[in-house]
């Protein structure tokens, strides 16, 4: 199974939640941070990291004794990344899309790939405190200064495994990298705050999950703050609240140092116990009706 | 002209809600949203929309069955995985989602059964706020190219900064470190991190700045609710001085953030008095006092 934490807006609570029901669930969990260009989740679990990998994305270069400067592979390149100048051939790395366009058009077999690096994967385990049981670990890092972050996100999405629970925690958003985040989920696990721009930023990620027809149920954190229109669009939209958080200093003080709330406020195993029982059974219930 | 471009690298941190407030100290100014995924600046700013315009962004495979033999070289070559196999009717066809729109199976189909269509990714505006004009935009749900729309809407703001002569261009730029965060900050005077307290705070932060350095965009700090925790605040002043970034300040933990929010009101207007208010004055001050924000560039 796999469950896709998400929420349009930033900073609403998406790792709060995805690493403390990962913790409370325990047993079989793997955990994917697929904020890759801010991954934060490593902070509040602390895995021991045993595996990296280069996430690498191919590249053209141009033989110049075979380039007979025909810019077939100009031509192709939707784009920009190859310019053919007179008798030279310039390629822009930071700009290809990696989709093999050139290589496949080029009639003098003058194109080869090259491997860019565009981050890295690590992967650990999660060392258990009393009572608990090894939690697996997964996250990608988008290299400072390159734009791509989607291929690092599929990498990562990789190591999820059907048998395991696998608790993705996505980027903000509603564009392509968080679509890469929430494609092929069971669920969808919305986190958002009860103001005006969680409420807009979350009408979006609805839309999102929406087009991807995946079951989804929310979260409020914060609650307590800001007005209950949040509340009322859940209601309208049929959207399940699964769970509130209020908006509590001692929870914002733990986070602040890396502590998870069921260390800081142990009464939330429970309610991190409950919400996992309902994405169960919610998507139990879209597995059934297909 | 000038531009400053607030951003946070770590969501939710506050960089709208300050910029809204810069835009009610700073005279002579346009306003441009570029967090076009999630835009909310406009929540602040009611903007009356005086022009609206279609973003076309890049195109999208689509075959067409009639022309299709169903010899399957697209799947072949696409390397994206969108080219998905139909069993009824027999043949092939493209999952808008996951098409890039890089075009290699429309030029290399033998058939010449793929069209290309352009695609309408989002709209974008011209808007008049009460505090001076605004550039912003909605890119489509589960649309690509948010950069190109990002690098457009900056483009606009500073065509019409030059055209009205106008001082200050003030960006809310989006989180994150990658696509759309690069094209916001190209040439800009100075970004401005927002950041807080908070483990994840000091890490997005550190990227950011990282980011910064790689394109040499001078860049500044300053702490949102900083007593939360008032340590990790003085780590992040040590981290500033470490990665050469001017401390701007910090705003104490202020309801009256939301408050504000709610009535969609910047915090300058429904409590000039609050701590968190007379914090930020004090930030803007230090920004506009800087010596990457004297700097006139000519754009």
């Amino acid at each position: 199974m796999i469950i896709s934490i998400a929420s349009g807006k930033g900073g609403t609570g998406k790792t709060t939640v995805a690493t403390n029901l990962s913790k409370t669930i325990g047993k079989n969990v793997k955990i994917l941070d697929c904020d890759v260009e801010e991954p934060n989740s490593h902070l509040f679990l602390n895995p021991v990291i045993n595996g990296r990998e280069n996430v690498i994305a191919p590249i053209p270069e141009i033989d110049d004794e075979k380039c007979t400067y025909c810019k077939k592979c100009m031509d192709i390149c939707r784009f920009g990344a190859i310019a053919v100048v007179g008798k030279k051939v310039i390629t822009f790395p930071e700009l290809c899309h990696s989709c093999g366009g050139c290589k496949a058009v080029c009639p003098e077999d003058a194109v080869t790939e090259i491997d860019r690096t565009l981050g890295i994967i690590e992967t650990g385990t999660i060392k258990p405190d009393k009572n608990e049981v090894e939690i697996q670990f997964v996250h990608g890092l988008l290299d400072i200064g390159q734009v791509m972050s989607p291929p690092i996100i599929k990498q990562v999405i990789t190591h999820a495994r059907q048998e395991d629970i696998n608790i993705i925690d996505a980027p903000p958003g509603t564009s392509c990298p968080v679509i890469a985040a929430m494609k092929g989920a069971d669920f969808v696990l919305l986190v958002t705050e009860p103001t005006p721009f969680g409420l807009h930023d979350l009408t979006l990620a609805v839309e999102a999950v929406k087009i991807l027809g995946i079951p989804h149920g929310l979260v409020i954190n914060r609650a307590g703050l800001g007005n209950d229109d949040v509340k009322t669009y859940a209601q309208k939209e049929n959207i399940p609240i699964l769970m509130e958080i209020p908006f509590d200093k001692r929870i914002a003080q733990a986070y602040s140092k890396g502590e998870l709330i069921i260390s800081c406020l142990p009464e939330y195993k429970v309610k991190f116990s409950k919400l996992y029982k309902q994405i169960k059974e919610l998507a139990e219930q879209r597995r059934q009706a297909k | 002209m000038k531009e400053l471009v607030v951003l946070s690298g770590k969501g939710g941190t506050g960089k709208t809600s300050l910029t809204g407030a810069f835009a009610c100290l700073a005279e002579n100014m346009m306003l441009c949203d570029a967090d076009v995924d999630a835009a909310d600046l406009h929540l602040l700013m009611a903007p009356e929309i005086l022009e609206r315009t279609n973003f076309k962004g890049g195109n999208e495979a689509v075959i067409n069955p009639d022309k299709c033999t169903g010899c399957g070289l697209c799947k072949e070559l696409c390397r994206f995985d969108a080219v998905l196999e139909t069993l009824e009717p027999q043949g092939f066809t493209i999952d808008s989602i996951d098409c890039e729109g890089c075009g290699v199976c429309v030029d290399l189909c033998p058939e010449q059964a793929i069209d290309f269509p352009r695609k309408t990714c989002g709209e974008w505006f011209v808007s008049k706020t009460r505090f001076g004009p605004m550039v912003h935009a909605r890119l489509g749900i589960a649309e690509e190219n948010s950069g190109r729309l990002v690098a457009l809407v900056r483009e606009e703001a500073k065509k019409r900064v030059r055209e009205q002569h106008l001082d200050l261009l003030i960006t809310d730029g989006p989180p994150g470190i990658g696509c759309p965060v690069i094209a916001s900050l190209g040439q800009a005077n100075c970004i401005l991190i927002v950041t807080e307290p908070t483990v994840s705070g000091i890490h997005d932060m550190e990227r950011v700045a990282k980011l910064a350095a790689h394109f040499k965009i001078p860049a500044m700090a300053c702490v949102n609710k900083y007593d939360l925790n008032p340590d990790q605040a003085e780590a992040i002043k040590a981290i500033a001085l470490e990665h050469k970034i001017q401390f701007a300040g910090q705003i104490p933990f202020d309801p009256e953030f939301v408050n504000a929010m709610v009535q969609g009101k910047t915090i300058m207007e429904t409590n000039e008095d609050s701590s968190a208010a007379k914090a930020i004055k004090e930030i803007w001050q230090a920004v506009m006092e800087s010596p990457a924000m004297k700097l006139e560039r000519i754009i």
